[in-house]
């Protein structure tokens, strides 16, 4: 029996990022959810809110804190990433990025930013990683 | 709308809570079509019991400012389960384990952006489900391995047919693995991270 055959693509942008806006298929007639913003780093540097990036509370939640955001300043109390507290609160990520957004500029919540795949990949990284993956 | 209230949301158990010393967080996407063992691989290396975390798109022209949590009718759910590996005090490894239906895919832009690279996961019975989601990771410049999973009725090709089939470059590592058995799903990973590793040191831009 012969198996089926694929044929490999070619990069779309030369080292441009993996994945970009306006790569989007437009022929579904949907669009993604707004990116939206944080203040990352003493230097006021802004990253997008990812996936991963580590949430921790700063404070108790204010009495005038929303019940969503209360509960996620809660559960922040150890750092979390944003798939966790979408997953613990049971709202889509993009719900999540909102309340961030706002929890981040009252400074009720902190953001840790994530490490993401470099142009020139970080060796040092790769090498913890699989030594953290040794002791699994 | 989902949420009730505060009280009634519970967070993460305490053995499952990250160290106040946790930095940084890193990625890695395991993709493959429908049933191929992307959950089951992210749950034989997960320290914590998976989670679901979810995405909801609305039809373009359609309410886009939809209330929190509330779904309207031409909502679509995509959900994604995800697993966490610490590795250091300081560094967490998330793996999320992603749908195979295309049209969904621009939903989880934010995800491949980033990533440290993909497991492709493949069935031989059904390899050609496998084929869209490594050419969309060759167009985005993702690098990945590929993971074929034995289940027990499926033909056994060699791994040089497999190659030729998927038609893979020869540096890219094709392993056979049981993602039901957490050694097995972290060699998986180890060959990424290794395969990663000498993309690095070639200097190649990944
Ligand atoms: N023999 C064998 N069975 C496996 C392996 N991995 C998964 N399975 C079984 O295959 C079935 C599907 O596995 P899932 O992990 O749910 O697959 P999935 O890719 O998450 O499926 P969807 O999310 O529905 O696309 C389950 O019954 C698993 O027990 C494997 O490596 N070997
Ligand atoms: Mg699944």
């Amino acid at each position: 029996m012969t198996p089926p055959q694929r044929q490999r693509r070619q990069p779309k942008h030369e080292p441009s990022p993996p994945f970009h806006e306006d790569d989007l298929p437009s022929v579904t007639g949907e669009r993604p959810p707004e990116r939206l913003y944080i203040l990352t780093g003493e230097d006021g540097e802004r990253a997008p809110i990812d996936l991963v990036t580590l949430i921790v509370a700063r404070a108790d939640p204010p009495p005038s804190a929303a019940p969503e955001q209360s509960a996620l300043i809660r559960i922040c109390q150890a750092p979390l990433s944003v798939a966790e507290i979408s997953a613990y609160l049971n709202l889509p990520i993009s719900v999540v990025t909102v309340l961030l957004t706002e929890l981040l500029t009252a400074e009720l919540v902190q953001a840790r930013a994530p490490v993401v795949r470099q142009a020139r990949a970080d060796r040092s990284l790769l090498e913890a990683v699989m030594h953290g993956l040794q002791k699994l | 709308m989902d949420f009730k209230s505060s009280d009634t949301i519970t967070g993460p158990r305490t053995e499952d809570h990250l160290p106040h010393t946790a930095q940084a967080a890193a990625k890695i996407v395991i993709v493959g079509g429908f049933g191929v063992g992307k959950t089951t691989m992210v749950g034989s290396v997960s320290e914590i019991r998976p989670l679901t975390t979810e995405e909801t798109m609305t039809q373009a022209g359609i309410g886009v400012d939809d209330n929190f949590g509330s779904k309207s009718k031409t909502a679509t759910t995509v959900a994604m389960d995800f697993g966490r590996i610490s590795i250091t005090d300081q560094l967490v490894l998330y793996l999320f384990g992603t749908p195979g239906q295309e049209r969904f895919w621009f939903l989880w832009n934010g995800l491949f952006e980033g990533a440290l690279g993909a497991v492709v996961l493949v069935d031989t019975r059904r390899l050609e489900v496998s084929f869209d989601v490594m050419g969309r990771l060759e167009e985005r410049n993702v690098p990945f391995v590929v993971a074929v999973n034995d289940f027990p009725d499926a033909p056994r090709y060699a791994i040089e047919e497999l190659r030729q089939a998927l038609d893979l470059a020869e540096e890219i590592p094709i392993i056979r693995c049981d993602a039901r058995r957490r050694a097995s799903s972290r060699d998986v990973l180890m060959t990424l991270m290794s395969f990663l590793h000498s993309l690095a040191m070639s200097g190649a831009s990944a």
